[in-house]
C-alpha cells in the first residue's frame, strides 16, 4: 500500500518541485557568472582603490582617498582624450554606418545577407591585426603616403599615425560592426506601408525619412552608441598601435599603471573614476535619449 | 487649375456643372508584374461624391486597381485621370487622394493626434488650424478625447477610425479604402459599415471601396463594380448587379444562384422562351440580343423560388418544373432546401422560416416555381455580353 501511494505520488511531486525550482536553475549558472566575475572583481577594484604601498613592500588597505585626487588631477587630459576621441570615433561610426545600413535594409533586395557579410566579413580577423595593418598602411612611408611623399604632393614630414585623427578613425573602424547591426535591424524592421502611409499623407522622400524612418529606427541608434561609445572610449589597443605620446588615451595609462608600473591602487582608482563616470554618462544619454521616454513623452 | 479671375464665375460654374462628372478616369489602364497580368486593360469613370465598391476575389487586381489611383504602383499602359487631369506619372505624396489601408499603418512613434495632423503638417497648415481640423476629424469618427494616446494602446475598431481621421482630415477629392474592415469581426465590421457609410454621406467625398465580401460591397455601395482576372466582369448599382448578373462569374460571386442550361426558342407573348436541359419549357424577359437556337443559361436566385408539396399546382404564371427534395437545412430566418432538379441539375432554396416547419421530407416530391421576371440570362459560354447595365468598359450608361 504504502509502496503503491509513493509511486503514485513521486512523479507530481517531483513536477511540482521542478515546476517552482526551473527559474532558480536557469537563472543560476548566470548569477554565479556575474557574482564570481564581476561583482567580486569589481569589490576587489573598490578596495585596492584605497590601498596605499608599493609592489615591494606590500598594500594595505588604509582608505587612501589620495589615490582618486592624485588620479585624476595627474591624468585629466587622458580622461579628456578618451571623451574626446570615444565621441569622435561614435559619431564618424554613425555617420558611415548609417547610411549603409539603410541602403542595405531598404535597397539590397534580396541580397541583404550577402551585403551584411560583406561588411563584417573584416571583423573575423583579430582587431590587433587589422590595427597593426591600419598601422602599415598609414605609416610614414608607407603604401598611401609613400608614393605621394615621392611625388612632392604632401610635405615630406607630414604623418598620418600619433594624430589624433589616426586614434579616431582606428577606433571608428574597430567598432564599425557594433554600430551598423543595430541599426540596420531596426531599420529592417520597419513595416514598409508606414512609408507608404507617409507618403499617402503628402510626405516626399525627404519627409519620409526624417518624419517615420529616422524615428523609428531610434531604437538601433541608441544601441548603436552604446555598443560603440564604451568601447570605443575604453579602448587602448587602437592608441597604442596608432596613436603617439600626445594621443594617450586613460585606457593606456590604467593598463600601464597596472602592468608596467604595478601600481595597483592608482589603477584601480583610476578604472573606478573611468567606470563611475561613463556611468553617469550612460544615466543621461538615457535620460535624455532613452527610447522608452521616446515610445511615451511628447 | 490655374483660372484668372474674370473667368471666376464660368469657372464656378463649370464645378457644379462637373458635380456629376467623374472624378477618377481610368483609361484602358493595364498593369503587369513580370508575366502576370494584374489588371488587363481595364476604363472605368468613379463619379464625383459616388460611393463606388470594387468587389472579387483576391487576385483579381482591385487592389492593384485601387493603388494605381493612389500612386504606389504605376500603371504598364494605360492612363489616370484626377478630376480631369493626368495623374499617372505623379507619386502618392502630390496626388490629392488618400488611403484608408488594410493594416491601418499608423504610425507607432506618433500619438493618435499627431497621426491624424500629419497629412495637414506636410502641406504646411498653420497650427491653430490644424488643431481645429484634427478635433472635427477625430470628432466625425467619434474618438473625439483619444489625442493623446498611442496607436498600440487602442483596440482594432479604435485604429480604424484613426486611420479613416487621418485621411479624411484632408479633405481629399477622393479617399480610398482598401479592405479597412477586414481585420474586424463580424458584429463590428457591420457596425463600420454603416458608420462609414454615415460619414461619406457627411462629408460627400467620394469613396473607393475595395473588398471581397459581397454582401459588405452591397450594403454600403452607390455602384459596385464585379471585378475577375484583371477585369470588370459587371459594373452596375447593387440591385442590378445582384439581380440581372451578365456572367455566370458575377451570379455565383454575388450570393448564390441557381444555373439551368438551354436552348433559346424564340418570343411568345412578349417573353422569351427557353426550353431547358430537361424538356422543361419556361418563360424568360426577353434577351436582348439572344437569337433562336441559342444555347444560354438560366438563373434563379435561390430566394425567388416557391415550393409547391407534390399534387398542389403552381400559379399558371410562374416557371415550374419538379423535383426531389434531397435536404432541408434549418438557418434560423430561413430553411435552405436542396433539390435533385433530374439530369444531376441540383437546384437550392431559401423559404423564409415564418412557422409550420420545412415544407416537405427528403425524398418527397416537389414543384418549385418562380416569375418569369426573376429569371435571368447567361449566355452559355460565360462570357460577358454588352446589356443595358453591363458595358465592357465598365462605363456608366445613362
Amino acid at each position: 500500500m504504502a509502496v503503491g501511494t509513493a509511486t503514485v505520488r513521486r512523479p507530481a511531486l517531483t513536477t511540482r518541485w521542478g515546476r517552482a525550482l526551473a527559474p532558480y536553475l536557469l537563472i543560476f549558472p548566470g548569477v554565479a557568472w556575474l557574482l564570481i566575475f564581476f561583482l567580486f572583481p569589481l569589490l576587489t577594484l573598490a578596495v585596492t582603490s584605497l590601498m596605499s604601498g608599493d609592489f615591494v613592500a606590500g598594500f594595505q588597505f588604509t582608505w587612501n582617498f589620495n589615490n582618486y585626487t592624485y588620479g585624476l588631477g595627474l591624468y585629466a587630459t587622458q580622461y579628456s582624450h578618451s571623451l574626446e576621441y570615444g565621441a569622435s570615433a561614435t559619431l564618424i561610426a554613425f555617420l558611415l554606418a548609417y547610411p549603409a545600413a539603410y541602403w542595405i535594409a531598404f535597397h539590397a533586395g534580396p541580397r541583404k545577407s550577402a551585403y551584411l557579410l560583406i561588411i563584417l566579413l573584416p571583423f573575423f580577423v583579430s582587431f590587433v591585426l587589422r590595427t597593426l595593418s591600419w598601422e602599415t598602411l598609414m605609416g610614414d612611408d608607407g603604401p598611401i603616403l609613400g608614393p605621394l611623399k615621392s611625388a612632392h604632393l604632401i610635405p615630406s614630414d607630414f604623418r598620418v599615425l600619433a594624430t589624433p585623427i589616426a586614434v579616431t578613425f582606428g577606433l571608428a573602424y574597430t567598432f564599425f560592426p557594433y554600430m551598423l547591426l543595430p541599426i540596420y535591424a531596426s531599420l529592417e524592421k520597419i513595416d514598409r506601408r508606414l512609408i507608404e502611409a507617409a507618403e499617402d499623407l503628402f510626405a516626399n522622400r525627404v519627409e519620409v525619412f526624417r518624419r517615420v524612418i529616422f524615428p523609428l529606427s531610434i531604437p538601433g541608434v541608441f544601441a548603436g552608441v552604446l555598443l560603440t561609445g564604451i568601447p570605443a572610449t575604453a579602448d587602448f589597443v587602437n592608441q597604442t598601435l596608432l596613436g603617439g605620446a600626445g594621443t594617450t588615451m586613460i585606457g593606456r595609462v590604467i593598463e600601464q599603471q597596472f602592468e608596467v608600473s604595478a601600481n595597483y591602487p592608482l589603477a584601480s582608482a583610476l578604472a573606478f573614476v573611468f567606470m563611475l563616470g561613463l556611468l553617469a554618462m550612460l544615466l543621461l544619454y538615457q535620460r535624455l535619449f532613452g527610447t522608452d521616454e521616446l515610445v511615451r513623452a511628447r | 487649375m490655374q483660372v484668372e479671375k474674370t473667368a471666376a464665375p464660368a469657372a464656378g460654374r463649370q464645378h457644379s456643372a462637373s458635380a456629376t462628372d467623374a472624378v477618377v478616369v481610368l483609361d484602358h489602364v493595364s498593369k503587369r508584374f513580370g508575366g502576370v497580368v494584374a489588371v488587363d486593360d481595364l476604363s472605368l469613370d468613379v463619379m464625383r461624391g459616388e460611393f463606388f465598391s470594387m468587389l472579387g476575389p483576391s487576385g483579381c487586381g482591385k487592389t492593384t486597381t485601387l493603388r494605381m489611383i493612389g500612386g504606389f504602383d504605376a500603371p504598364s499602359e494605360g492612363v489616370v485621370r484626377l478630376d480631369g487631369r493626368d495623374v499617372t506619372d505623379l507619386p502618392a505624396y502630390r496626388r490629392d487622394v488618400n488611403t484608408v489601408f488594410q493594416s491601418y499603418g499608423l504610425f507607432p512613434h506618433l500619438n493618435v493626434f499627431d497621426n491624424v495632423a500629419f497629412g495637414l503638417r506636410r502641406r504646411h497648415v498653420g497650427g491653430a488650424e490644424v488643431n481645429r481640423r484634427v478635433q472635427e476629424a477625430l470628432e466625425l469618427v467619434s474618438l473625439a478625447g483619444y489625442g493623446k494616446r498611442r496607436p498600440g494602446q487602442l483596440s482594432g475598431g479604435q485604429q480604424q477610425r484613426v486611420a479613416l481621421a487621418r485621411s479624411l482630415v484632408n479633405h481629399p477629392q477622393v479617399l480610398l479604402l482598401d479592405e479597412p474592415l477586414g481585420a474586424l469581426d463580424l458584429k463590428l465590421r457591420k457596425q463600420m459599415q454603416l458608420e462609414l457609410k454615415r460619414i461619406q454621406g457627411e462629408v460627400g467625398i467620394t469613396f473607393i471601396f475595395v473588398t471581397h465580401d459581397q454582401e459588405e460591397a452591397m450594403t454600403i455601395s452607390d455602384r459596385i463594380a464585379v471585378m475577375n482576372h484583371g477585369r470588370i466582369e459587371q459594373l452596375g448599382r447593387p440591385e442590378d448587379v445582384y439581380e440581372r448578373p451578365a456572367t455566370q462569374f458575377v451570379a455565383e460571386f454575388l450570393g448564390a444562384s441557381n444555373l439551368l442550361d438551354g436552348v433559346y426558342r424564340g418570343t411568345l407573348d412578349g417573353w422569351g422562351s427557353v426550353e431547358l436541359a430537361g424538356g422543361d419549357s419556361i418563360r424568360i424577359p426577353a434577351p436582348p440580343s439572344a437569337l433562336v437556337g441559342d444555347k444560354l443559361k438560366v438563373g434563379i436566385r435561390p430566394e425567388k423560388l416557391h415550393l409547391y408539396p407534390d399534387g398542389r399546382e403552381a400559379p399558371s404564371d410562374h416557371n415550374s418544373i419538379a423535383a426531389i427534395l434531397r435536404n432541408a437545412v434549418f438557418v434560423g430566418v430561413s430553411y435552405q432546401y436542396f433539390f435533385d432538379a433530374g439530369g444531376g441539375r441540383q437546384l437550392s432554396a431559401f423559404d423564409r422560416n415564418a412557422g409550420g416547419g420545412p415544407i416537405a421530407g427528403p425524398g418527397e416530391k416537389v414543384r418549385v416555381a418562380w416569375k418569369p421576371e426573376h429569371t435571368f440570362v447567361i449566355p452559355a459560354d460565360g462570357m460577358a455580353q454588352p446589356t443595358p447595365t453591363n458595358h465592357q468598359t465598365g462605363r456608366q450608361d445613362k
